[in-house]
């Protein structure tokens, strides 16, 4: 694993394992994560990408391993963290409004009994600004398309103002424009020197979207650059040899490390 | 005189349980836990015969009491179930309702045996008996059923995070389990301030309607909670006039029967989600659809005619769009907005702005 000398670790995860009943869903994985990286995890389905972003969050209990946000453990650090759920995990049939979603973001900084005010309206309606989501804020949550639901849950998340943000699968089914305002938001965090973990499925784009990618199949099997960690080799022993590799699509494409792939040729039922 | 006092007395107290569990009611049908509310009403009867057993009072306090923590017993134990074994949520609701208030009928049927007993008067539970509410009685009820609103309002941020997006309230440090239980808590307390009234049988009626009915009218979580109470206490009140009223019916069954009414009307009036609103769109963008089908047919003809002023029969019309129908009628509004002209009975033509209409048609853009 590569390690930058200078820079300090936003995340450090070690021996993380999780079970459901008695199967392993994570086996002793260990990552650290210099600050200002945006990182990739991939892997195939049941691999459980999902389940390390939320053992890694508290959200469910880890059999073993430990987990260190900028060297503290992570309930002490909550307010460093951003955190932006698979879309399909609420109910957008939820009677509330795109403002009011957003604002949930502050809801940590307010703490216990206190609610939003004006102050919070303000910092959502720029998150919204952010994400080109403003003349959206007084519409219904159902009244949204899936790549507008998914900005909103940005848009939440970046009212957090965290250094550290694990966003689960937001390029799942969106739009172009979507994804496109994804990529240039992903940018910016990164230009600001925050910490970006995205669960992501589309192998093609990891080397243009991300910095750091980890290949996760229950067990961590290369974390690191993706020029030096991104290899057929590791693909390989990530999916079980089923991945499909095309050729020569990439200009400048050096050998295995830049190879190109189709995830959903190798794998049919990832397309959900 | 005395008969309107009372009649009072009962309306009052209804109206006290129908806001309580409309309000409340909110949050379990948002979270889908509606028939959690039923398992906790029907797993009250336990603990109301065994509140009497072990005191010998029937005073509805302690009665109450012994509700509240049968239900909460109850809620516990779902989860528990869930948690620890493979039985899934519904089958662990079946079972905890089913075994609770089985166990409850068998108590009931064993205190009636007890000499003395047997005028306690816990059957009404069963079913519910509004006429037995006393002013003390109404008292107890409110203000069970105030504090319960009061930390609904109290923590109004955190029940509604919890209601929309548990594990992301938990990123934030927001103890949700904890706030689960306080919610299933309030909503134990309303059924219990209920249960008098209409009963364990039929109190989840209560929980489920009102707020059923008002999420029909509103997409703004503070409005369908006040409509719900609203909603809750005009059942209540109603129920209590129309079992009044003569005809002796009984008052808790038909407090829900109004409450299932105002879910009725609700379902098919409420503006954008109502039966009918969805209807009339439905016809609205089918009409739209078919004026711009019978444009563009229009235009097609129009091009492939020497002549493009040429009309065109209305049949050829109705076999291009296939039997859809309404071609007449389609083409009269067309008319009406100046798009189309008849030129000769059953000929139709395009005009200038119906030309331009349909050519803004036919490159894909919108009306």
């Amino acid at each position: 694993m590569t390690e930058s000398m200078d820079g300090r670790h936003a995340i450090e995860v070690a021996d993380l394992t999780v079970a459901y009943e008695d199967k392993p869903v994570l086996w002793d994985v260990d990552l650290a994560v210099p600050e200002g990286t945006l990182l990739a995890i991939v892997g195939p389905n049941g691999a459980g990408k999902t389940t390390l972003i939320k053992a890694i969050l508290g959200l469910i209990e880890a059999a073993a391993g430990q987990v260190l946000i900028y060297g503290k453990p992570y309930p002490e650090q909550r307010r460093l963290v951003g955190y932006v759920p698979q879309r399909g995990s609420v109910d957008w049939d939820f009677p509330t409004s795109v403002l009011d979603v957003v604002m949930m973001g502050r809801y940590g900084h307010l703490g216990w009994l206190r609610r939003p005010g004006r102050r919070e309206a303000e910092l959502a309606m720029e998150a919204l600004e952010k994400v080109g989501m403003a003349d959206f804020a007084g519409r219904q949550i159902s009244q949204l398309s899936g790549g507008q639901q998914q900005r909103v849950f940005l848009a939440r998340a970046l009212v957090q103002d965290a250094d550290i943000y694990f966003m689960d699968e937001p390029f799942q089914g969106v739009d172009a424009t979507t994804e496109r305002a994804i990529v240039t938001l992903l940018k910016e965090l990164g230009a600001a020197n925050k910490t970006v973990v995205v669960v992501h499925h589309d192998l093609q784009s990891v080397p243009d979207y991300f910095d750091w990618v980890l290949l996760l199949n229950v067990r961590s099997i290369a974390a690191g650059p993706v020029e030096q960690v991104f290899t057929a080799e590791n693909l390989r022993r990530t999916y079980g040899g089923r991945v499909a590799f095309l050729d020569g699509d990439r200009g400048g494409a050096n050998g295995d490390s830049q190879a190109a792939l189709d995830e959903r040729q190798a794998l049919p039922e990832a397309g959900r | 005189m005395t008969i309107d006092f009372t009649l009072r007395t009962v309306a009052l107290g209804t109206a006290v349980l129908g806001i309580v569990s409309g309000a409340l009611g909110s949050f379990a049908v948002l979270r889908r836990q509606s028939l959690l509310g039923d398992a906790m009403s029907h797993a009250a009867l336990p603990g109301i015969v065994l509140a009497f057993l072990l005191t010998r009072s029937r005073t509805p306090i302690v009665l109450l009491i012994g509700a509240i923590l049968a239900g909460w017993v109850a809620a516990l134990l779902m989860g528990v179930v869930v948690r620890y074994t493979r039985i899934k949520q519904d089958s662990a609701l079946g079972l905890v309702l089913s075994v609770f208030f089985g166990f409850g009928l068998m108590l009931l049927t064993f205190v009636q045996r007890i000499p003395d007993a047997g005028q306690a008067g816990l059957n009404r539970y069963l079913f519910g008996q509004a006429a037995t509410l006393l002013e003390q009685d109404i008292v107890t009820m409110a203000v069970l059923g105030g504090i319960a609103l009061a930390l609904m309002v109290l923590f109004w941020k955190e029940l509604k995070l919890l209601s929309f997006d548990a594990s992301f309230g938990a990123s934030l440090g927001f103890p949700m389990r904890a706030l689960d239980t306080l919610l299933i808590t309030l909503i134990v307390v309303a059924i219990g301030v209920g249960l008098q009234a209409v009963g364990v049988v039929l109190m989840s009626a209560m929980i489920v309607a009102p707020a059923a009915a008002a999420r029909q009218w509103t997409n703004r979580l503070g409005v369908m909670v006040a409509l719900a109470a609203l909603f809750g206490a005009v059942s209540g009140v109603g129920g209590v006039l129309i079992s009044s009223s003569g005809g002796g019916f009984a008052t808790g069954p038909t407090i829900v029967l109004v409450a299932s009414g105002l879910v009725f009307l609700s379902l098919l009036l409420a503006p954008n989600r109502g039966l009918l609103a969805r209807w009339l769109q439905r016809q609205r963008s089918r009409r739209r659809l078919r004026v711009t089908a019978v444009l563009s047919d229009l235009y097609t003809l129009a091009q492939q005619h020497d002549d493009p002023e040429h009309a065109h029969d209305i049949a050829v019309l109705r076999t291009m769009s296939a039997g859809s129908g309404g071609v007449g009628h389609t083409l009269e509004t067309l008319a009406e907005r100046g798009l189309v002209r008849q030129s000769r009975p059953g000929h139709w033509t395009l005009t200038q702005a119906g030309r331009i209409e349909a050519e803004r048609i036919a490159r894909g853009e919108e009306e």
